[in-house]
């Protein structure tokens, strides 16, 4: 689709693929720089942004780096500058980028990416996991989960000013399944050009480069006298991330009808068992929910759309009424005890009474292995098991949910 | 040409009081190219000696405004300021306002480390000097082995021993490099010639698009000299015709300084404790050959310039 006819068709409602909704997002955000390079399967939101900037668009400033470790040094570079600056990668990009996620947290820019989850290497893959999102997760950003195209976009614009809130100043990815969301085409609804424009309105920057009547050193030597005060002040803003985007979520709200808070609780309301899940796979679940409540099975779904920070006291409400909670992890850990969505929850629930033995791990969908209605249902009648009690030892704390063994 | 007279006038950028060496020679090299500029300066310093001497929490020498991202992407990290600030322009912002735009590297973060990407900000146009200060190892960490230090020299990954002779490789010729980027300016430059050296930061940073200046300035740690010998050191060095003062200018070859008396290399190595074991007798065959070889760059580099 050119870009021509993207940007100026009048109908709210477009069917747009998950990267094609980030690269409206980022149009409409229209960032001063954007730097980024391509990898499957994030490539189309680059090209797309691409067409933009040659269609005159946007007025952005693109930089096509000669890497993801380069995107991000130009981004930090940009934003230091004073000025909004977004890039996207997937996977290996993101591992490359590895060194400078923490120079940019560390140094409170409020920089915006989109990250299109893609298994790590080796073996070499290009499809779904969530390997690389997590293997960053304590790099200092605020981390956003999507479920479909709709939320891709929405998440990126109030990425926006969930990162630039002076309290947080801390960057955000939002991460979006490859293939499965990034590629699959679905009716989004986008606000107009100049609701986005409002609702974000204009980046207030602490500091920049390009400010000649106040001159700054932007990342100095900094050793045991002040770091670890620095540190604490990255994890107040943190601390403080978890008010601005509920209520970054209540503003978009009101802009666009479409709620947006920390977790999303699905049929929680009667549920004795539950099933945590981010992401894509959250769909499936809904579904099979669905399912199971209509046979009068108690069962909901506590989609998390925020892992960093993690949003441990809205896990522990939704989940006290549980008996029982399956943990659905889309990567691996050698943690030994089991994925890092399932560490988390048990650390969550930790000194709240809820036993151990209830709460079970599905490792799935590694390297872009599906996740089919009949998995996520058996997840679901183990849980019914587990619930019971009288079958419950026959699932194991970890289990791997759709491979070959 | 400035004279000391003109230094003098122009503002400071690079305050005293930094914690470099007695005898560090990238102050001279940094305090000058400084001199040389007209507009407000934003700088993009790697990880080294540089930074972490010159701006330790909460102190900085820097009277411009300064970035320090990581070891490998000054280049990358100057790129995305001079990329916000044609953006600005493009929305209507800083429109009368000028900039230069400076990284500064070390030859680890420059020859090696971050060669890739200062090769694609140098590919890509962008309107900025890149500087990097040449002291031929990696002084920050302690003296190890980098493209640019010269064979035979004793660092401490590639330390003198019982059979080996010090580093096993000729230095990589980045200038040459760089100018085979076709970018509009690429030049060599020394602390020492300093005139022709401020000369070179004012071309590099009135050009339209990249440019690339390569300083000696060495590390009297690595090469085993004492404060005091270091701007006699890197005369000498240029002298011998092991450092040429040279620059590329839109694809011509300019040698701009050419010594009355070519000195010898081999009595350059001779006064630096690194190469200290390179006179033990046993070298003799690689002393010459290291001679043979700054003879030949010399001869070709006077072919490239027109100057034989
Ligand atoms: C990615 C990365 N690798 C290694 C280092 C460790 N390191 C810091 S400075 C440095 C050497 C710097 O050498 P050079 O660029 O020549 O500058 P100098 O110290 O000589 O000024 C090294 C290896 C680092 N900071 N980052």
């Amino acid at each position: 689709m050119g870009s021509e006819v993207l940007a100026q068709k009048e109908t709210r409602y477009r069917a747009l693929s998950g990267n094609e909704a980030a690269a409206q997002a980022m149009r409409q955000i229209e960032p001063v720089v954007v730097a980024a390079y391509p990898i499957t399967p994030q490539t189309e939101i680059v090209q797309l942004f691409s067409n933009f900037v040659s269609d005159g668009l946007v007025r952005t400033e693109f930089v096509p780096v000669e890497s993801e470790h380069s995107a991000l040094s130009a981004v930090v570079g940009a934003a230091s500058s004073g000025v909004r600056a977004m890039t996207a990668t997937s996977s290996n990009g993101l591992a490359l980028m590895f060194e400078i996620l923490n120079i940019a947290s560390g140094l409170r820019l409020p920089i915006v990416m989109t990250v299109v989850n893609r298994a790590l290497s080796a073996p070499i893959n290009i499809h779904c996991d969530h390997g690389d999102t997590m293997g960053v997760r304590d790099a200092g950003w605020i981390q956003l989960y999507a479920e479909n195209a709709q939320e891709t976009y929405d998440n990126l614009i109030q990425a926006v000013r969930i990162a630039e809130h002076p309290a947080v100043r801390l960057p955000v990815m939002v991460a979006v399944d490859g293939f499965i969301v990034s590629h699959g085409i679905e009716n989004v609804e986008m606000l107009d050009d100049q609701t986005v424009k409002t609702f974000i309105g204009t980046f207030q920057p602490d500091f920049s480069l390009l400010d000649p009547d106040h001159i700054v050193t932007i990342g100095p030597l900094v050793l045991q006298d002040s770091y670890f005060e620095i540190k604490r002040l990255q994890v107040e803003a943190v601390e403080a991330a978890y008010q601005v985007i509920t209520e970054v979520g209540l503003d978009f709200e009101k802009v666009s009808g479409r709620c947006y808070q920390l977790v999303e609780e699905y049929r929680m309301e009667e549920a004795e068992t539950a099933v945590v899940a981010l992401g894509s796979t959250a769909g499936n679940f809904k579904e099979v929910v669905d399912q199971f409540q209509a046979r009068g099975v108690p069962v909901g779904l506590l989609k998390l759309r925020v892992f960093r920070p993690f949003p441990a006291e809205q896990v522990r409400r939704a989940l006290a009424r549980c008996r029982a909670v399956a943990v659905m992890d889309r990567a691996h850990s050698l943690s030994g005890q089991g994925g890092p969505l399932f560490t988390e929850v048990k650390a969550a629930l930790q000194g709240t009474g809820f036993p151990a033995g209830s709460m079970v791990n599905y490792v799935y969908g590694l390297g872009g292995r599906e996740i089919t209605l009949e998995m996520a249902q058996r997840v679901v009648e183990d849980l019914q098991k587990l619930a019971k009690g009288s079958e419950g030892d026959q699932v194991l704390p970890v289990n791997y949910l759709g491979l070959r063994e | 040409m400035v004279t000391v007279k003109d230094l003098e006038k122009r503002p400071e950028l690079f305050n005293p009081g930094h914690r470099a060496c007695a005898g560090c020679g990238f102050p001279q090299a940094v305090r000058l190219v400084l001199k040389a500029s007209k507009n407000p300066v934003v700088v993009s310093v790697a990880t080294g000696c540089l930074e972490v001497t010159t701006t330790v929490f909460p102190q900085t020498s820097w009277g411009c405004s300064y970035i320090h991202n990581a070891f490998e992407n000054a280049a990358a990290t100057i790129s995305g300021v001079e990329a916000a600030y044609r953006g600005l322009k493009r929305f209507g912002h800083l429109t009368d306002q000028k900039f230069h735009f400076i990284a500064f590297g070390g030859d680890g973060g420059t020859y090696d480390i971050g060669f890739q990407a200062l090769s694609g900000a140098l590919e890509r146009g962008h309107n900025f000097l890149y500087v990097c200060y040449d002291n031929e190892a990696y002084a920050n960490t302690g003296i190890q082995r980098s493209g640019a230090t010269p064979k035979g020299a004793s660092t401490t990954t590639t330390p003198a021993g019982k059979i080996g002779s010090g580093k096993n490789q000729f230095r990589k010729d980045l200038t040459a490099i760089a100018a085979a980027h076709r970018i509009p300016y690429a030049a060599q430059g020394s602390i020492t010639h300093w005139k022709d050296l401020v000369a070179k930061a004012e071309k590099g940073l009135d050009v339209e698009g990249p440019a690339f200046l390569n300083i000696l300035a060495p590390c009297r740690l690595s090469w085993g000299t004492a404060p005091e010998e270091t701007i006699d050191l890197v005369r000498h060095a240029v002298d011998s015709c092991f450092w040429p003062l040279y620059e590329v200018e839109k694809g011509k070859w300019k040698l701009n300084y050419k010594p009355r008396e070519k000195k010898s290399y081999i009595e350059w190595l001779k006064r630096q404790r690194r190469f200290r074991h390179l006179f033990n007798g046993r070298n003799k065959e690689l002393l010459l050959e290291l001679q043979a070889e700054v003879d030949r760059r010399w001869e070709e580099l006077l072919e490239k310039c027109g100057a034989k």
